[in-house]
């Protein structure tokens, strides 16, 4: 019941919002529909947490404490998005950049995202989850091009193909696995593409065909995780995008596409009995890590720095689920949670920040505490957390992936310390000037709405400070299940 | 027993030579239809050849023997070739003479002859066509041998009436290989005479033209015996494509009965009805390339025989 | 002889088609042919899938044959001829393609992929398993075809190629994905096509040419 909540409320969203976007209501519709899903979202996390993992419609949707959790993310990010974009877009309706029917345009893709995530996030059927995707970036392309601009057209066809071509890549590991997998489970009653049933047969899968499968999932779905070298198109679709397409980018698709990547590997370790999957992981973990890292340096726009800076994180969350075992898929998970929240938060600040000062280049940006408090420190504190700065979260999770890969692969520790360093000097070199200084920017023509910064900024540090035993022994729950 | 064979041979050579005057006639015929054009008589090829006999041959001072001779080398080498092709049966005596690898370098040879004698008289266009007929016969070859090459994975031989026989074994199947080699088979047919995406054998534009300018000094006779010769390479190449592709109907056994030689001579005129408007359909449709870009349709003709051997190895029927 | 007997020969010799088409893709230059091309390689699918589904006797595979039909031979080279009018590309065509590469290049895409499918089609018990290896190589064709062009519209014909490849690869591999999944698919494609042409407007509109080199600003600097 609250699963078909979840899912339907964002389409009923899309309906609507597709038909009255245009109006002058139209974002405090695009937030109702967000709470409700979220409280839609809170109920089925609730039921999960106390009657464990729930089967649905012949098996068709499954829901266990991996994905659950990612739900409840997403709903909550969407939510609060919603609530940042409301001021956001009107400061944009102001300055001439958008029409109200961009905006309609806008808010049912919005809510199309939404709902397309969500049902990645909840399939159990392989191939729907691949649909999903698809639709997924299908309705991005629209929301990256939205200010038809001709960096933007450019950012969004980049996109496109080469998360089409990727993804085209991750169809064909899909049609590999059923055509494994219809050995093992037979054609009838159209089970052999439920996750599921060929997670308690994946001993039986034909192992060869599952490594090959397996190839081209990581290459199709890591090239919507961001995973280098596959991740050209991700600074690009961020910096032209408006902010909060970016900040969903960053906070939820990309986790999404991580989602569906680790359940392939758990399917296809079983089946190979090999560590294969898990390296193949780390290795592209770290290469992403790294090479962000030093593609840091190099950036002028802010919006294209903390895009570099998501695929960095992606890279060490993708190594981290390599790395494999409870302590590592907890630190993942938690690595995920905190950097969804604090990557957000952080493009909420920085959107205001570019509003403000009419560029998104950081050397127009300058003074923020100055003339905005809030959006300074908004943007000081959130750069601090994502920097792993402690007490915030990304502090604990950071920490525990360095601690475990020192004891399971020594030698990857020197190679992520250098990346977590050479992104820390990076990105305070840049964020600093922009935080202080003097500033001559005029004021916003409508009051930015940085609560949602502040909470997710305090979540954040709650989790670097106390964890609760209810999230822990659920973030435990769901490493287990990830193996 | 012999004699018949040896008769019957003979025949077929006679026919060859009969037929492909008419053979080009038809394309012609064929290619003014689809041109809208009003077409010219089956017969213009015959009429043109006895007008052209009928005339006294002018000769350049500077000719020298080689360009005397050539035309009839020429023309003995096509009939030669026309022999050893099974157009109607597969065991006559020439048949066994040579394999297909060989009647390439029968076409080569003759190939060598027309150039050398395009530069014998030393004019500009005669050097200039002898260049690039060479040009076109050299990138033309390799990709004709992997056509060939192709037919010899299929049936183990490259000889021509060996291939005849072990499709007419399994006459059910059509090898996948054998599609790409078709193609690339009549892409090498189309550069090798003298046809439209590479020459156009209808004008005498003088930049364009590769064969035309080769047989530029020609006259009367010797012409007459070159286009002759010309028409009989374009019959054979498309026995050789019947020999690989269609051996349908051709006769396996040249001592037979009189109704299998009949139903082979059908059968083959039958087939070079259809071939000749389809070759028609090809040049209608398509423009001529420049001469720079020869090589590049050429190179896909022998990517495209490279990939029908591919193909074979993945998909291929196991015969024999 | 069963029918059984001439199924394979006559699917083997469609995925050769389709492998050829793919090839002569690559060797177009003019963007309208290649429309031309799209509808027929739409067309040599369905009446594989058709010949997959009568030899299998199963019911969905004429489902997705008439998609097929319906979307890759009628529609989306309808919707792409009246885009390529309405853009006013009838005489587009590429013109910095080095072409015999190009197909060098294709030629050992092919071996690469019938090397990769090799072991995998050993272990198929379909009828069709020799062809995931065509399948293979017509998706990484046409891939190769979206990387060496320029333009917006061969582009995407590209694209849309290579979702044939993979609509081949699941009949021959596995008689079809489940229908609902394939129904995704197919809504994808369309949805996806539809936002492509959009942009070529837009594209147009904003570059005043659907020239993709003009989209290459965006770069590391």
């Amino acid at each position: 019941m609250e699963l078909l909540a979840v899912l339907a409320l964002p389409l009923l969203g899309f309906l609507l919002l597709a038909l009255f976007g245009a109006k002058r209501a139209a974002p405090e519709l695009n937030i109702a529909v967000s709470f409700a899903t979220l409280l839609a979202a809170a109920l089925l996390v609730l039921r999960v947490e106390l009657h464990g993992p729930i089967l649905v419609w012949h098996d068709q949707f499954f829901v266990d404490a991996f994905n659950v959790f990612l739900v409840g993310l997403t709903a909550f990010v969407g939510f609060t998005t919603a609530l940042f974009s409301r001021p956001y877009m009107r400061i944009e309706e102001f300055h001439g950049r958008l029409t109200p029917q961009r905006l309609r345009l806008y808010h049912a893709m919005y809510q199309l995202f939404m709902a397309a995530m969500l049902l990645a996030l909840l399939t159990n059927n392989m191939g729907l989850l691949w649909v999903a995707m698809e639709a997924a970036t299908l309705s991005t392309v629209l929301l990256v091009s939205l200010y038809r601009t001709r960096a933007s057209l450019e950012a969004a066809w980049k996109y496109f193909i080469l998360c089409g071509v990727g993804i085209a890549q991750a169809l064909f590991g899909t049609i590999l696995l059923y055509f494994a997998a219809e050995k093992a489970l037979g054609r009838e009653g159209m089970t052999a593409l439920l996750w599921t049933h060929l997670n308690t047969v994946k001993g039986q899968l034909e192992p060869r065909v599952l490594g090959l499968a397996f190839v081209f999932l990581l290459v199709g779905y890591g090239t919507k995780v961001g995973l280098a070298p596959l991740h050209n198109w991700l600074p690009d679709a961020h910096a032209e995008g408006p902010t909060p397409v970016s900040a969903v980018l960053s906070g939820l698709l990309l986790n999404v596409a991580l989602y569906a990547v680790v359940r392939c590997k758990v399917l296809v370790e079983g089946s190979i009995g090999s560590q294969l999957p898990s390296r193949m992981l780390m290795a592209f973990g770290l290469l992403s890590a790294v090479l962000a890292a030093f593609f840091l340096w190099r950036q002028k726009d802010i919006k294209r720095l903390f895009g570099y800076s998501s695929i960095e994180h992606m890279g060490i969350i993708t190594f981290a689920f390599g790395l494999g075992g409870p302590v590592a898929n907890f630190a993942a998970m938690l690595h995920m949670t905190v950097h969804s929240l604090t990557k957000s938060s952080i493009f909420f600040t920085a959107g205001h920040a570019s509003q403000k000062a009419g560029t998104q280049q950081m050397d127009g940006i300058r003074g923020l505490l100055d003339t905005n408090p809030t959006i300074g420190w908004g943007l000081l504190l959130g750069s601090f957390a994502i920097l792993g700065m402690p007490p915030f979260g990304v502090f604990a999770s950071e920490f525990l992936i360095l601690t475990t890969a020192m004891r399971v692969h020594p030698w990857t520790t020197p190679l992520l310390l250098i990346a977590l360093g050479v992104a820390f000097a990076a990105i305070f070199a840049r964020v600093q000037p922009m935080v202080f200084g003097d500033s001559e920017a005029k004021p916003l023509p409508h009051s930015p709405a940085l609560v949602p910064v502040f909470i997710h900024l305090a979540i954040v540090l709650t989790l670097g400070v106390y964890m609760p035993p209810a999230l822990a022994g659920w973030y435990r729950a769901a490493a287990r299940l990830i193996g | 027993m012999r004699d018949i064979t040896v008769v019957r041979q003979f025949g077929e050579v006679v026919l060859a030579i009969a037929i492909a005057p008419l053979f080009v006639g038809w394309i012609a015929q064929c290619r003014a239809w689809m041109q809208n054009r009003s077409a010219p008589l089956l017969r213009q090829t015959y009429r043109m050849l006895r007008k052209l006999f009928d005339k006294d041959a002018a000769m350049a001072a500077t000719a020298s023997p080689l360009f005397r001779t050539t035309p009839y080398i020429l023309f003995g080498t096509m009939v030669l070739a026309a022999a050893i092709i099974p157009s109607l049966a597969t065991d006559l005596p020439f048949a066994h003479a040579a394999d297909a690898i060989a009647l390439i370098g029968l076409f080569a040879t003759a190939r060598v002859f027309l150039s050398l004698a395009a530069m014998d008289i030393g004019t500009a266009f005669g050097t200039m066509g002898a260049r690039r007929e060479m040009m076109v016969g050299f990138l033309a070859e390799p990709a004709l041998l992997m056509v060939l090459f192709n037919a010899f994975l299929l049936y183990g031989s490259t000889a021509l009436p060996s291939l005849v026989d072990g499709y007419r074994a399994h006459p059910t199947v059509i090898d996948p290989s054998a599609i790409f080699a078709a193609v690339a088979f009549v892409m090498v047919l189309l550069a090798e005479n003298a046809r439209i995406p590479i020459d156009n054998p209808a004008t005498h534009l003088e930049l364009t033209m590769i064969h035309e300018a080769a047989l530029l000094e020609y006259s009367a006779r010797h012409l007459a015996l070159l286009e002759w010769a010309s028409g009989l390479k374009l019959f054979n190449y498309a026995c050789i494509g019947f020999a690989l592709f269609l051996p349908w109907g051709i006769a396996t056994n040249g001592a037979d009965s009189g109704t299998a030689l009949l139903i082979s001579i059908a059968a083959l005129l039958a087939k070079l009805v259809v071939a000749g408007a389809a070759l028609a359909l090809v040049e209608s449709l398509s423009a001529k390339l420049r001469i720079f870009r020869a090589p590049e349709f050429l190179a896909m003709a022998f990517l495209l025989a490279v990939l029908g051997l591919l193909v074979h190895l993945l998909l291929g029927t196991k015969l024999a | 002889m069963t029918a059984h007997a001439y199924t394979v020969p006559i699917l083997n010799l469609l995925a050769a088609c389709l492998l050829l088409i793919s090839f002569a893709m690559l060797s177009r230059r003019r963007t309208q042919r290649l429309v031309t091309l799209f509808a027929w390689q739409g067309t040599i699918l369905f009446l594989s899938t058709c010949l997959v589904a009568y030899s299998s006797g199963l019911r969905e595979i004429y489902y997705s044959a008439a998609l097929t039909l319906l979307l890759k031979v009628i529609g989306l080279p309808l919707i792409l001829h009246r885009l390529i009018y309405r853009l006013g590309a009838q005489w587009d065509s590429e013109t910095v393609v080095n072409i015999p590469l190009t197909m060098l290049v294709g030629l050992v895409l092919v071996i690469f992929a019938f090397g990769l499918a090799q072991p995998i089609s050993m272990m198929a018990t379909t009828i069709t398993r020799n062809t995931l290896g065509i399948a293979l190589a017509v998706i990484l064709l046409s891939f190769l075809m979206m990387i060496t062009r320029r333009k917006a519209v061969t582009q995407v014909i590209g694209f849309l190629a290579m979702e044939n490849g993979l609509f081949f690869a699941a009949t021959s591999a596995t008689y079809g994905m489940p229908m609902v999944v394939e129904l995704g698919i197919a809504l994808d494609l369309l949805v996806g096509v539809f936002i492509l042409g959009l942009f070529f407007f837009q594209i147009r509109e904003q570059f005043e040419s659907l020239d993709l080199s003009n989209l290459e600003s965006l770069k590391e600097d």
